[in-house]
């Protein structure tokens, strides 16, 4: 019984998708199907990677605001070496990737070494990454490499005639090897030890700096990964893609139910974040009438009962 | 047992801090098979040394040997893979992961890289078990047991890691009666297994029921080595403090006049206590008397004050003031009560480093006021100067800054700010701490002037002679729990101590 409060948040946010789910499938008709349901994968696969970097990061007691600048910063540098130097996917993606690793790497260094919070360095570093992408270009690049083009277009046929693209295989593959990673690794368990309590994870001996730097890092290259499955989804480089998206994967991750204070959360949980405000996105386009906005209104009503919740639990635990 | 070889020894430690000197000179030794107890007061380098011990900090010169061969122990793992361990008063686990992980993790067993968790668990269950009779289910979160399951599961780690050395600092100040017997028959076992367990605890009725060897520290300097069994209680305490026994004349009082202690009862508690600082205590202060609180450190004399200020919140019995029949239940309620009370922390919680003398004095008022109602810059300098000479606080400037003045000046100033207020009630805890003689006089002499204004006054500190110069009452803690009070006539330093050291 104990033991089952710890997974009530994610619990609750599964039956929260579940009723949405529900409920789109009555009220619209061809809402009901498996291609709705992959859809919501195909269309937020970036925000899905995005977001289990994230976790790692809020489970370790910090936060990273540099996810989307990093986002738009990959898909510029792409776009850049790509369309106007010709160089090949093959060289670039794995640069762009070593880039965002790097630049996170910095950002875990400055936090762990110099004691800074990490909301602050973050924050300088969605600034830097952001005014970077308009160094190399204030416009929109267009790609039309075939590869990109490829990627963008394949479609990968499921039974029963539905399909997915590849950016979902993708983040498939990111969100097992999360799980692995926090579960079933000891870095993995550091991070929820150093999240639980760093003094502690200090005094028991463990690597806390390496740790730490690891998870911004790793965070940086989820951040480029997405980026990259984010030109493949818009074939463009651009200075104003994903503005804002570090807060949505923020609020994904909470009501997936990862606890902001971090040493509590679960990459699953965060996967049925994404697809929540996928859902209710969906929800709305079939509705037709309403603004995009409600979107944004219903997160925030979520997350305000998510963050209760969380307190309501954290609370009862101590008693 | 002195035949056999120590497991650990140090010699020669020192530690300075800038301005500080830590640790001089400090000798160490610890035999397998035992428990020592390392006692000594407030200051006296005990907290050091441990960090010493586990790599927390390092020293300026002297050896550290473990198993007759020198180490240097340079952070908390290196101390850990010398065999080292240590289990903090507040428990440094991580209360998010399970029982199996907090002992495990950093150590996981692992397949191909890949954490096993079953074997993890059993071993835990295993380990528990078997060393610590412990059967609970290992797969829940740490948080969901009580410190003292924490406390074992602290142990249980250290012993995964095969220590040599268990050090306890101490480990039963936030526990039961029962829980601390727990603890005590599991310590008595690890001992008889061979383990060399350095205990830390001010409680001297747990130090008696536990140590075989004792190590007496003051002023970070080393006093002694003592068998437990052979050093009688009274004496521990006066190494303790540092006090000779035939150094204990009767010290004349302050003032030849008696005080009649006649005044109406100013504020009074009935089984007032809060779990793990004081056990429930009836204490009646009347208006016009000085009540001496003495105990040694951490018997219960800070947290009784911070209950009647309602800085912490009681969980049995109940506070009256007399003249309002209310109960104090914060702070806000105190002051607005008359009851002031001068912290032992005077850095942290009472002077504002960079403000004026005349700022801090007028602080306290400034709050009861309201920030609406600001004071006349006249008013203050009247009230500034008044203080100043009342007081003799130097320099004579009320626009100094009060970091700069010294430690002495400083507590007057504090006196100052809660004397402005006219409280009914002054509580006061060490104020006389690390001032000088002469300032101390003063001190001591003011306090007995309030009171024959009719201030009630709670008084607190280590020192004894001043306890009973100043105080018309005497009341004795021990262990958290009130065990002796004494009227004017009745003070002497021998039997005071005596209560103080029980047994």
């Amino acid at each position: 019984m104990l033991l089952n409060r710890k997974y009530i948040p994610v619990l609750v946010t599964f039956g929260l998708f579940l009723a949405m789910f529900a409920a789109g499938s009555f009220r619209y008709t061809g809402f009901f199907s498996s291609q709705v349901l992959l859809n919501l994968f195909i269309d937020n696969a970036f925000l899905i990677i995005t977001a289990v970097g994230m976790t790692f990061v809020i489970v370790s007691g910090g936060i990273d605001l540099s996810v989307g600048s990093v986002i738009a910063l990959t898909t510029m540098v792409s776009a850049a070496l790509v369309q106007q130097q010709g160089w090949p996917p093959s060289v670039v993606i794995p640069l762009v990737l070593i880039m965002g690793a790097v630049f996170g790497s910095i950002m875990g260094a400055i936090i762990h070494y110099f004691n800074i919070q990490p909301f602050i360095v973050t924050l300088a570093g969605m600034f830097l990454a952001r005014g970077l992408c308009y160094v190399i270009s204030i416009n929109t690049i267009t790609i039309d490499n075939a590869f990109y083009t490829s990627a963008a277009q394949t479609k990968i046929s499921l039974p029963g005639g539905s399909y997915i693209s590849v950016s979902v295989v993708i983040a498939l593959a990111v969100v097992l090897f999360a799980i692995y990673m926090a579960h079933y690794t000891r870095t993995g368990r550091n991070v929820y030890a150093i999240g639980g309590s760093e003094q502690s994870a200090v005094l028991m001996g463990l690597p806390v700096a390496r740790t730490k730097i690891l998870v911004y890092t790793f965070s940086g290259f989820c951040s480029a990964l997405a980026g990259v499955v984010f030109t493949f989804y818009m074939l463009s480089g651009y200075g104003l893609h994903a503005v804002g998206l570090e807060l949505d994967t923020i609020a994904a991750v909470v009501i997936g139910g990862t606890l902001l204070t971090g040493g509590v959360g679960y990459i699953a949980g965060t996967v049925i974040g994404v697809l929540i405000q996928g859902v209710i996105q969906t929800i709305i386009s079939f509705e037709g009438t309403l603004s995009s906005w409600w979107t944004k209104i219903v997160i925030g009503l979520l997350l305000f009962v998510f963050i209760l919740l969380q307190r309501v639990l954290s609370e009862r635990r101590l008693t | 047992m002195s035949n056999r070889k120590p497991v650990l020894e140090m010699k020669g430690i020192t530690k300075s801090f800038p301005g500080v000197k830590a640790l001089t000179d400090v000798r160490f030794r610890l035999f397998p098979g035992e428990v020592h107890a390392l006692m000594g007061e407030n200051g006296a380098g005990k907290s050091t040394l441990i960090k010493v011990l586990t790599g927390v900090y390092s020293i300026d010169s002297g050896t550290i040997s473990l198993d007759g061969r020198e180490v240097a122990i340079s952070g908390p793992l290196e101390a850990q893979k010398a065999g080292i361990s240590t289990v903090y008063q507040e428990v440094n686990l991580c209360p998010n992961l399970t029982v199996a992980e907090n002992i495990y993790i950093g150590r996981e067993p692992r397949r191909l890289g890949r954490i096993i968790w079953k074997q993890m668990n059993k071993d835990a269950e295993a380990l528990l078990k078997e060393r610590l009779n412990l059967q609970i289910d290992v797969t829940l979160p740490l948080s969901h047991y009580p410190v003292a399951i924490q406390q074992l599961v602290a142990i249980a780690r250290a012993l995964s890691i095969s220590a040599k050395v268990l050090i306890l600092d101490e480990p039963t100040s936030s526990l039961d009666r029962n829980e601390v017997q727990q603890l005590f028959s599991i310590m008595r076992k690890l001992k008889s297994e061979g383990l060399a367990i350095l205990f830390v605890t001010h409680f001297l009725d747990q130090v008696y029921e536990m140590s075989d060897r004792l190590t007496v520290l003051r002023s970070g300097e080393y006093i002694g080595e003592y068998m437990a069994a052979e050093l009688p209680r009274f004496e521990l305490v006066l190494k303790m403090i540092g006090k000779e026994l035939n150094l204990l004349e009767e010290l004349p009082a302050l003032s030849e006049e008696t005080k009649e202690a006649s005044g109406s009862v100013m504020i009074s508690s009935e089984g007032l206590g809060r779990k793990g600082a004081i056990e429930p205590l009836d204490l009646q202060i009347r208006k016009g008397e000085v009540l001496g609180l003495a105990g040694l450190l951490g018997s219960g004399r800070t947290e009784t004050a911070r209950l009647f200020f309602g800085a912490d919140r009681a969980d049995k019995g109940r506070l009256v003031v007399a003249d309002t029949g209310q109960g104090v239940s914060s702070p806000r309620s105190a002051i607005s009560q008359g009851i002031a009370f001068c912290s032992e922390n005077r850095k942290s919680e009472g002077i504002i480093d960079d403000l004026t003398i005349r700022e801090n004095i007028i602080l306290a008022l400034q709050a009861s006021r309201g920030w609406f109602r600001p004071i006349s810059r006249r008013r203050q300098d009247e009230i500034a100067d008044e203080y100043m000479r009342l007081l003799n606080i130097n320099p004579k400037n009320p626009e100094h800054i009060i970091k700069n003045l010294s430690g002495g000046n400083q507590q007057k100033v504090l006196l100052a700010r809660w004397l402005l207020t006219q409280p009914k009630l002054l509580i006061l805890d060490e104020p006389t701490r690390g001032i000088d003689i002469g300032a101390k006089a003063e001190i001591q002499k003011l306090v007995l002037s309030l009171s024959r204004q009719g201030m009630a006054v709670l008084f607190i500190s280590s020192e004894i002679e001043e306890v009973i110069r100043v105080s018309d009452r005497i009341a004795v803690l021990r262990d958290r729990v009130k065990v002796k009070e004494l009227g004017r006539e009745q003070m002497n330093q021998h039997d005071i101590m005596q209560a103080m050291a029980g047994g």
